[in-house]
């Protein structure tokens, strides 16, 4: 077959289209793996532990966001599009009143912020949102 | 808080349909710490005259970035102004002195930056915040003059803007200062660069409206200087001019220029009536 | 040693016995999170803080790993609950192997 110019372009949009769709969102099964890491595979429950989190954030650089998570020893935050998904890890001491917090992350681009408790009693508890990052003015 | 998102083709559709629907600031109010209350709407002052009322850039924000401003604590820009504390205590320069020896507490400052730019009869010129503070150093302490946007410089002007928080912003632009202040407005409609947009173009034709993700304020600059989430840092009134001329892709004027000395003078005018807010915390 | 680490908190100044009380902790910090590359095309170090912990009285509240996803100028609020009068210690490691602390007192009636 002749490799012409029209045909090479043809093949490689299609072979980038392929990639484009396998792999999104880019850093999920990072995230996943992570997530895994932590629970050792175990299942996670949803509705006991709440995590705040702005709907549109004005900038990624400096996200506020917040947990309460009754009954945990320890949380860990995943963000699933950024470069690294950990984000930090909150264990309770003796003299913490509640298991809840507030921080300020970075996040990259739109994606979801995860919050995995590891409760008291061994079992897992998730919560999730999903936070959009935006670009704005002129200059970026 | 409600935005008008509007898909907008080009800059040039932007310029030639004036009466586009504006988005309003959102109706949240400012009390710092509790007990220092911000005016950040008011009428706009007689000789702006095609607004009929002004907003601080803080009205403009998400609910999260202005909850940022609400106490000194939460307030990242506060790290600048205990900078600059330490400073104003630490002897620096030939004549062993600092910034206390003359001046005692930074509060005695109070009502200054409500006033700045400002004729000042013995230069002869408008001088700036900026440009009084290195006089100070270099005529009575015998220090070297610190860099006009630098961190310690920024940091000074947002420890001199704190204490004057609440207070209307009242610049004069009469009398001797009313040429400069000719001179700003003049560079405030004047359109720039590949772009072709004056500073009127985005902040007085369309204030309100998106730009990209961004709210488009009016471009006062009674918050300055302003810690921005995405520098991460405080940024000076003349640092966000060149800014935002190298965004309209001009060649873009020096920090600390006649121009931008007028077009601070100016734009502090288009303010005259809010409070003072520095160090504010915006995008 | 990282320059112009400053670390700030907020305690309460007196409380009643067992009363949950709010922290807010901050410290000045660039965060270098190590995607970042110079002009030159390489890729700047991570140097972050990587940990934080509050204690009160020798005991622990909470105890906080940080990744480089944490914003410059590292910000914590959190809760603890003060069974009698003492002084709160909190620290700050630093990746470059630096620690910083402050101290605040507390009284409780």
């Amino acid at each position: 077959m002749e490799m012409t110019r029209r045909k090479l372009l043809a093949f490689g949009s299609g072979t980038f289209a392929l990639a484009t769709l396998s792999s999104l969102p880019a850093f999920a099964t990072l995230t996943d793996d992570a997530i895994a890491e932590l629970t050792g595979g175990a299942d996670m429950g949803e509705g006991a532990i709440t995590l705040t989190a702005p709907e549109i954030a004005e900038n990624g650089n400096t996200v506020p966001i917040a947990f309460d998570a009754p009954g945990a020893a320890e949380v860990t935050l995943f963000a699933d599009g950024n470069p690294v998904p950990n984000v930090a890890t909150f264990k309770f001491g003796p003299l913490s009143a509640s298991r809840s917090a507030s921080t300020r992350i970075r996040l990259a681009t739109t994606q979801n912020v995860v919050a995995i408790a590891k409760m008291e009693d061994g079992s897992f508890q998730m919560a999730k949102a999903n936070v959009k990052v935006t670009i704005g003015g002129c200059g970026g | 808080m409600k935005k008008t998102t509007l898909a907008i083709g080009s800059v040039a559709a932007l310029v030639l349909m004036p009466g586009l629907a504006m988005s309003d600031p959102d109706e949240d109010s400012l009390t710092i710490n509790g007990d220092i209350s911000i005016v950040t709407e008011t009428d706009a002052p007689a000789h702006t005259e095609n607004l009929s009322t002004i907003y601080s850039g803080w009205r403009f924000r998400s609910d999260e970035t202005q909850a940022f401003q609400m106490d000194d604590f939460d307030n990242p820009g506060m790290i600048g102004v205990e900078n600059a504390m330490v400073n104003w205590d630490t002897i620096d320069g030939s004549a062993g002195k600092s910034c206390a020896s003359c001046h005692e507490g930074p509060e005695t400052m109070a009502g200054v930056r409500a006033v700045y730019p400002k004729w000042n009869d013995k230069k002869g010129k408008v001088t700036t915040l900026a440009m009084e503070i290195n006089d100070c150093r270099t005529t009575h302490m015998g220090a070297e003059k610190w860099k006009y946007t630098g961190g310690d410089m920024t940091d000074m002007v947002a420890l001199i803007s704190s204490v004057s928080r609440g207070m209307p912003v009242n610049v004069a632009i009469d009398g001797p200062a009313k040429e400069t202040w000719e001179k700003g407005k003049e560079l405030y409609y004047t359109r720039t660069g590949q772009l072709e947009l004056s500073c009127a173009n985005c902040h007085e034709d369309s204030y309100g409206l998106m730009i990209r993700a961004d709210h488009l304020s009016q471009g006062q600059i009674n918050g300055f200087p302003t810690y921005r989430l995405k520098n991460t840092k405080l940024n000076s009134v003349h640092a966000r001019f060149k800014g935002c001329v190298r965004d309209t892709r001009a060649q873009t004027y020096k920090p600390g220029s006649p121009e931008f000395i007028a077009l601070e003078l100016y734009v502090a005018s288009r303010g005259n009536g809010l409070s003072v807010e520095g160090p504010s915390v915006r995008n | 040693m990282a320059s112009g680490v400053k670390p700030r908190v907020k305690v309460p100044k007196k409380a009643a016995a067992g009363e949950t009380i709010t922290i807010k902790t901050l410290i000045s910090h660039k965060m270098e999170s190590g995607q970042r590359k110079d002009d030159d095309g390489n890729v700047i170090p991570r140097s972050i803080i990587n940990r934080f912990t509050a204690d009160f009285n020798g005991q622990n509240v909470i105890d906080v790993t940080l990744e480089p996803a944490i914003s410059t100028n590292p910000y914590f609020q959190f809760e603890a609950v003060v069974p009698e009068s003492g002084e709160f210690k909190f620290t700050w490691y630093d990746d470059d192997g630096s620690v910083y602390d402050t101290t605040k007192k507390i009284t409780v009636s």
